[in-house]
């Protein structure tokens, strides 16, 4: 990856960084061969200040593994995680516990994700106890306060008592973000947080974090398999496939000019809410397949149009920058950089 | 045009619980012509999966339809044949299980993809076989005949016919939706509904699957309901929509009336706050507040507490439908002075 543009304002710095799950099958193990999950298999990105990263692709695909990797809830196989320049990949203890509290994950479903015996106040202040943070219960109670007025759950005092059970779910997903808020964290994870919410209610919390991001400049890696929703949040996006990232740059070079075949794919099948709009049909074959048996060479050659025998089926393409800031990892990204015509189906392998 | 398959007037299904009733649909009419694809579309818990039972009758057993309620397939009132009226609750008609005569509509007249039909599937059985049975349930057919029918209709939704012997869970999520499908076709019925199809899926599945089931439905003039939260996909595939709003229809018309020249203040709301892959990016308007819980509706509009328009008299009145324009409704006390000035897309 290109490294000249990885100036001051690189916030998380991720290389080759990889997770691979071991199976524990009795019977796999009794022929001696661990197997793996490759569910994130040597992908590079940065994050800038102020900027919200989306990560979009399908499901099993690595998203998830990736945001708990970036909040350390996962011990990475291989890899850095530069947090401001520190490697924070293998810490520990008392290093560990300081990182998480300046990085902050929010998770898709409101209704698991908080305690139901807990009131608001408690859910929100308890990171504060965690981390020992505020002088008196007073200093801490304000901070609470603040976090969820930021969360826009306003006036606050009126939520404080309430239980998750008597919230909506979008107040509830507010809670969430004041919770994550209230550490001042420089760094947040959001795992589909808008996924459980309804339409009239999901505007307004993608709404929210926009906000949050525009007034204390928190970075974000925003996770979804919304490609709708990672249009609106995210400044650039990458995507992900089978446990690597197949393309990144910025939001709209990648939507309206994507150049990798799976993104193209993944693009075209997004439905549009305009009765005049007129979509074709994706042309990609069969379904994602399962991480612990990954083709070899390219791994979407098996579903793709314009994949060549020789090539495709031997040879992993790198991920590599076709153009300013747009990353592809295709052996013939320059060619449809170029808009030149790529032949399909005659030499593609069956 | 074609002729009227489903005629749905006034229907309203209310639940009993404990504290009261549940008013899950209230009201509610339109119509499908043979051939016709709707889209139901509306947020959770608005009713949708209530709509699409009530016109099959399989609904929960503390469900009950209010008198004056018509659901005409074809000719025949299903309310009539297989409710008759509570005793325990005057105005209400209860509905008679596994009614003989409403039996005979179920699959082979309309069939249905069930909401989460991920796990509609007996896992004890072989998919095909299931469906065989489906078959020689109500048809005087042979196994052979209905295995070879089964055949036929995996190639049409695009399974590989060696797997029909393969048990629930050796399916994908997309392969179980598929034969799903394959289920709901195969006594060739004259309507379809299907309650969520694809929310669950992959939207690389998912459009395979509306593709599909787009081909299938020309292809044998089946009238299809599909019951969605997604405006996107009714845009897609649906003829006409019905938009629904806490039990209410409060918007009916064809597909393009409903985008482009919104009639209702829900609607116009509903497609400000969905983000799109297409256009310029702009910035989304959250409606305020949730939806009401229905087991205590607002007196007068339901919307009225998140609307922008709402005067005194929407916290009163109940609003009459209003026909804006041929074969396009809109509930709202307003909807003449709104008409043409709601921001749909196209207005603005
Ligand atoms: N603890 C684990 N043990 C074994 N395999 C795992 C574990 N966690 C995840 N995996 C596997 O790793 C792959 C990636 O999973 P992950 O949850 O990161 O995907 P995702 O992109 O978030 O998917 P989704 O969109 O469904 O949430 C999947 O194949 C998953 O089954
Ligand atoms: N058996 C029941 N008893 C009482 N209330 C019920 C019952 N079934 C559904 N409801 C309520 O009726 C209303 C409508 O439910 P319905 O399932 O029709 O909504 P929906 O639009 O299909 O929602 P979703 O999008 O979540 O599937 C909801 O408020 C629901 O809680
Ligand atoms: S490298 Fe080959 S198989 Fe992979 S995406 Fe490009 S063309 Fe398709
Ligand atoms: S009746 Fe009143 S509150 Fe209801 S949608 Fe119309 S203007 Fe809004
Ligand atoms: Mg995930
Ligand atoms: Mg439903």
């Amino acid at each position: 990856m290109n490294e000249e543009n990885n100036g001051g304002d690189v916030v998380v710095k991720v290389r080759d960084l990889k997770k691979y799950f071991e199976l524990h099958v009795g019977m796999f193990k009794f022929w001696g061969e661990p197997i793996y999950v490759k569910a994130v298999d040597g992908i590079s990105f940065d994050i800038r200040k102020g900027e919200v990263l989306g990560l979009v692709g399908e499901s099993g695909c690595g998203k998830t593994t990736t945001g708990r990797l970036l909040t350390r809830l996962e011990d990475p196989t291989a890899g850095s995680i530069l947090f401001h320049g520190k490697d924070i990949a293998k810490l520990k203890g008392k290093d560990l516990k300081e990182y998480r509290k300046n990085v902050q994950m929010i998770f898709q479903d409101p209704y698991e994700s908080l305690n139901p015996r807990f009131t608001v106040l408690k859910t929100v202040m308890e990171p504060l106890l965690i981390h020992g943070i505020g002088d008196t219960y007073e200093d801490k109670v304000e901070m609470v306060i603040k976090a969820l007025e930021d969360a826009e759950l306003k006036p606050a005092e009126e939520y404080l008592e309430r239980f998750p059970h008597e919230l909506s779910g979008g107040q509830r997903q507010r809670v969430a973000i004041a919770r994550a808020l209230v550490l001042r964290p420089q760094f947040i994870v959001a795992d589909e947080p808008v996924s459980m919410l309804d339409v009239s209610i999901r505007a307004g919390v993608m709404n929210l974090m926009l906000d949050l991001r525009d007034k204390y400049g928190i970075p974000f890696l925003f996770i979804t398999h919304d490609i709708a929703v990672a249009r609106y949040m995210s400044d650039r996006i990458a995507v992900m496939y089978l446990g690597k990232i197949v393309e990144m740059g910025e939001t709209d070079d990648v939507i309206f000019n994507p150049l990798h075949p799976y993104t193209k794919a993944l693009i075209s099948a997004v439905p549009v809410p305009d009765p005049d709009h007129k979509h074709g049909r994706v042309e990609i074959k069969g379904e994602i397949p399962s991480p612990i048996n990954l083709p070899p060479g390219c791994r979407f050659w098996p579903r793709c149009p314009y994949a060549q025998k020789g090539l495709c089926d031997t040879k992993d393409p790198p991920l590599v920058e076709v153009k300013e800031g747009h990353y592809v990892a295709c052996h013939f990204a320059e060619k449809f950089a170029a808009g030149e015509e790529v032949p399909k189906k005659e030499s593609a392998l069956a | 045009m074609a002729k009227v398959l489903l005629d749905v007037k006034n229907l309203s299904v209310h639940y009993k619980i404990q504290a009261g009733w549940v008013y899950a649909v209230d009201d509610v009419s339109f119509t499908l012509h043979r051939g016709e694809t709707m889209g139901l579309v509306g947020e959770s818990g608005c009713g949708k999966t209530t709509t699409g039972y009530g016109i099959t009758q399989l609904l929960a057993s503390n469900a009950y339809i209010k008198e004056g309620s018509k659901v005409i397939f074809d000719g025949k009132d299903f309310v009539e044949m297989s409710t008759v009226p509570s005793k325990k609750f005057p105005g209400y008609r209860r509905i008679v299980e596994y009614h003989p005569e409403m039996r005979k509509y179920r699959w082979k007249r309309i069939s249905m993809i069930f909401q989460g039909a991920m796990n509609a599937f007996n896992p004890v059985f072989k998919v095909g076989d299931q469906i065989i049975e489906a078959i020689l349930t109500h048809e005087n057919v042979t196994e052979e005949e209905a295995r070879k029918r089964v055949e036929r209709l995996y190639e049409l939704v695009g399974i590989p016919k060696d797997r029909i012997d393969n048990y629930p869970h050796e399916y994908s999520g997309g392969m179980k939706q598929r034969a799903m499908i394959a289920m709901a076709l195969a006594l060739n019925p004259d309507l379809i509904i299907a309650d969520e199809p694809t929310t669950a899926l992959d939207v690389v599945t998912q459009d395979k699957i509306l593709g599909e089931m787009a081909r299938l439905q020309k292809e044998n003039n089946v009238a299809m309901i599909i019951i969605t939260h997604d405006v996107s996909v009714v845009a897609e595939m649906a003829h006409k929509m019905a938009v629904m709003y806490a039990g209410h229809l409060v918007e009916v018309g064809s597909t393009r009336q409903v985008f482009k020249e919104t009639a209702h203040p829900y609607m116009e709301a509903l497609l400000k706050a969905f983000p799109s892959i297409k256009g310029e990016k702009k910035r989304l308007k959250a409606i305020p507040g949730s939806p009401p819980d229905l087991a205590n509706p607002p007196k007068g509009c339901r919307f009225a507490p998140r609307c922008p328009y709402a005067k005194d008299i929407c916290l009163e009145e109940e609003p009459p439908v209003v026909e804006v324009a041929p074969g396009h409704f809109s509930k709202c006390h307003f909807a003449e002075e709104l008409y043409g000035e709601l921001g749909g897309e196209a207005n603005e």
